[in-house]
């Protein structure tokens, strides 16, 4: 039982990074219809903004949670305004090549100034050591990044299901051409938010640096396990991406935990579910079916 | 066709070497009697120059193949059996396929005489493959599998640095003595890993010890998370002493970052690590890995005639040489001195005078060329990575508990081998 508890926490904290991701991918393709190949490159730069502030300015993690993600909202902007905005009429093939080869260039610019050796980055003084739960004693780090995680998901969904500018991301992104025959202006709102949903990969980036390794390509092997998790969660759902986040963190802590006579099984398990979940619902779990003609 | 255009291209090269002899007035090549192929030696470097293994070699043994050509020159000066040596090098990014068009190219195109480094196992066997069929000298450095002298020998194929048996020997045999008996085994599962873990089961039993746990960890590791596996090796029973972690690179940093995270050392596991290079220790930090055994084939701070490679490497690189670092340099040297001592760069001469050799340089110690599978031997050496307070250098990271001797440290000839 304690087993049990343990591994399954330990996926809740996987879980609690792929839903900060997928979170960030759903709600760019929900209102530009953008595949965002760069998000990888961004949760990347997440980490490397965390470890370059610390290194070379001494400024905290704590300080670097708010600025880091601050910084790569602005580039993301900026990214969205002089490039992808260009593309966003032409077939979605179009930006995804060109979010691939963001991320290339990304990539080989933080390679070109730091290698690919990982940088050191260790856990912020007031997070080491571990909480005691009675059944067993978990990372202090850990607990934070969940309890984190968890608030920030559950502040997107009230701001989405509460504010103007949520109510206005929610229209556009289910109904398109009829908010826009409303009047309303949904152009307005692109740039935003395309640089929130950068801000949410480089928030899982810095949160990523004390525990995993820092360099250019921590983000490359990620991205595709996103990437199913938002296929499972239902394309351009926002709950969808969120469930299917911890859930598969959790079903992958599992598959590690209890048939680890079968690595084999705990490497594809993701894509056995997506495979699984797309035969049996093909908009994705908590997708809507595309409306026939 | 090929051929003929192959006669073409000798053909070519030796008359434009013709001609630069006859602008330089003439060199020790012009006398008639070709030794040298074209009058020149082209050592080819084929490595990663810029992925995971790109810091651990990659073109920092660009630049040690580069010194071991300028000392070689030095010495020789006028006497050398020629003074036209370059180096070539090219990316071969971990792929297999890659590796061998850039060899094949190598050799055939750019008039390389030897290869050395390829790291990764995969692209390390495709280029011995490659050298069989053309004839040509290969020296492996940095890739670990031990079939390079096994099944997958060959006569022109040589592995210099290390191997799996030596990194399981080395650690596997003297953690069981001195840290604890029960073992835990996290591996990556794919070639490397597998051979690791048998590598390091084989070595542990031998000992005396007992591996009560092993599992192979996803590769890659898409998650990049290792905590069920660590949670595991704490309530096994009875619980392991040593968690011997096979991961490399990036993974290696995950696994001991995590190790770290869940206080594994303080609940009584150590952690012995099956491949590690100094440049992984300088981006973990010391602290990070403070007390963890390894076997390193060789450690810059060793002695004084290391330290001051060490201190010209680092003149020109910026960094403190890895032993692969200092194994490209070193075969380089050896592979000079045999054309210089046999009067040729042809290949079959260079094995005949390599084979057998005893040779002592600033990487080998006790060091010798074995006829019977060309697996270079030499002494290894078993490292514990020091204590932050006691760590007073960049660079100086560990200590050396123990010189395993050369004979002991590879294993013997393999019965598979047939040169």
């Amino acid at each position: 039982m304690t087993a049990f508890l343990q591994s399954t926490f330990n996926g809740l904290v996987s879980g609690a990074f792929y839903a900060l991701l997928a979170l960030g991918l759903a709600v760019i393709f929900g209102m530009l219809r953008v595949v965002n190949f760069a998000h990888g490159a961004f949760y990347m730069l997440g980490a490397f903004g965390a470890y370059v502030l610390l290194a070379e300015a001494g400024v905290p993690f704590w300080v670097a949670l708010a600025v880091v993600p601050l910084a790569l909202a602005l580039l993301g902007m900026a990214l969205e305004r002089a490039f992808i905005h260009r593309l966003t009429r032409l077939d979605p093939l179009y930006n995804f090549l060109l979010t691939f080869g963001l991320t290339l260039i990304l990539q080989d610019l933080v390679k070109l100034r730091y290698g690919v050796q990982s940088s050191p980055y260790e856990v912020p003084a007031g997070l080491r050591g571990s909480v005691d739960f009675g059944l067993f004693d978990f990372p202090t780090y850990r607990v934070f990044i969940l309890g984190f995680a968890v608030a920030v998901c559950v502040g997107v969904w009230w701001a989405l299901a509460r504010t103007r500018v949520g109510m206005v991301v929610r229209a556009a992104t289910e109904r398109p051409e009829l908010t826009r025959a409303l009047g309303i202006n949904v152009g307005r709102w692109i740039t935003p938010v395309f640089g929130f949903g950068i801000a949410l990969a480089g928030l899982a980036g810095v949160l990523a640096a004390p525990m995993r390794a820092v360099n250019p390509l921590m983000g490359a092997d990620l991205i595709i396990v996103v990437f199913a998790v938002v296929v499972i969660g239902g394309l351009g759902s926002i709950f969808g991406s969120v469930a299917a986040g911890f859930g598969i963190g959790m079903v992958q802590a599992w598959a590690e935990a209890y048939l680890s006579a079968f690595p084999i099984v705990a490497q594809t398990i993701v894509f056995i579910v997506m495979a699984a979940v797309l035969l049996w619902r093909p908009a994705g779990l908590f997708g809507r079916a595309e409306a026939p003609a | 066709m090929v051929m003929r255009r192959t006669v073409g291209l000798v053909a070519a090269a030796t008359a434009t070497a013709l001609v630069v002899a006859g602008c330089g007035g003439g060199g020790p090549q012009s006398d008639g009697d070709e030794k040298v192929t074209g009058g020149a030696i082209v050592l080819g470097v084929l490595n990663d120059q810029s992925g995971a293994y790109s810091e651990l070699s990659g073109r920092n043994s660009v630049t040690a193949v580069e010194l071991a050509i300028a000392d070689f020159q030095a010495k020789y000066g006028d006497r050398a059996v020629t003074t036209d040596i370059s180096v070539r090098s090219a990316d071969h990014q971990n792929k297999p396929d890659l590796a061998n068009s850039k060899a094949q190219e190598m050799y055939d195109r750019q008039g390389v005489d030897l290869i050395l480094d390829v790291p990764t196992s995969s692209a390390a066997l495709r280029v011995a493959d490659v050298a069989q069929e053309k004839r040509r000298l290969y020296f492996n450095i940095s890739a670990a599998t031990t079939d390079l002298t096994g099944k997958s020998c060959n006569k022109y194929t040589f592995h210099y640095a290390y191997d799996t048996y030596m990194l399981a020997n080395g650690t596997g045999r003297t953690t069981t003595e001195q840290v604890g008996r029960n073992w835990y085994i996290l591996y990556p599962n794919y070639a490397f890993g597998q051979d690791m873990e048998k590598s390091f089961s084989a070595a542990i039993a031998d000992a005396g010890g007992r591996v009560v746990g092993k599992d192979g960890a996803p590769f890659p590791n898409t998650s990049g998370d290792y905590s069920s596996y660590l949670l595991k090796a704490a309530t096994l029973d009875p619980k392991p002493d040593v968690l011997g972690t096979m991961q490399a690179g990036a993974e290696l940093v995950n696994v001991v970052k995590q190790y770290n995270e869940f206080a594994l050392r303080d609940k009584g596991v150590g952690l012995a690590v099956g491949l590690m290079f100094i440049t992984d220790i300088h981006s973990l930090t010391p602290a990070a890995l403070a007390g963890t055994t390894y076997t390193d084939a060789w450690y810059w701070n060793f002695d004084q005639q290391n330290r001051e490679f060490a201190d010209r490497f680092q003149q020109e690189t910026g960094t403190r040489p890895s032993f692969a670092h200092a194994a490209n340099y070193s075969a380089a040297t050896q592979y000079l001195e045999a054309v210089q001592a046999a009067g040729t760069d042809d290949a079959d001469e260079i094995v005949a005078e390599l084979e057998g050799k005893e040779v002592n340089d600033v990487f080998l110690r006790n060091g010798k060329i074995r006829a019977e599978d060309h697996r270079v031997i030499h002494d290894a050496y078993l490292a514990q990575v020091k204590p932050q307070s006691e760590v007073t250098e960049e660079w100086d990271y560990v200590r050396i508990l123990d010189t395993i001797p050369a004979e002991e440290a590879f294993r013997a000839p393999s019965p598979d081998c047939t040169l």
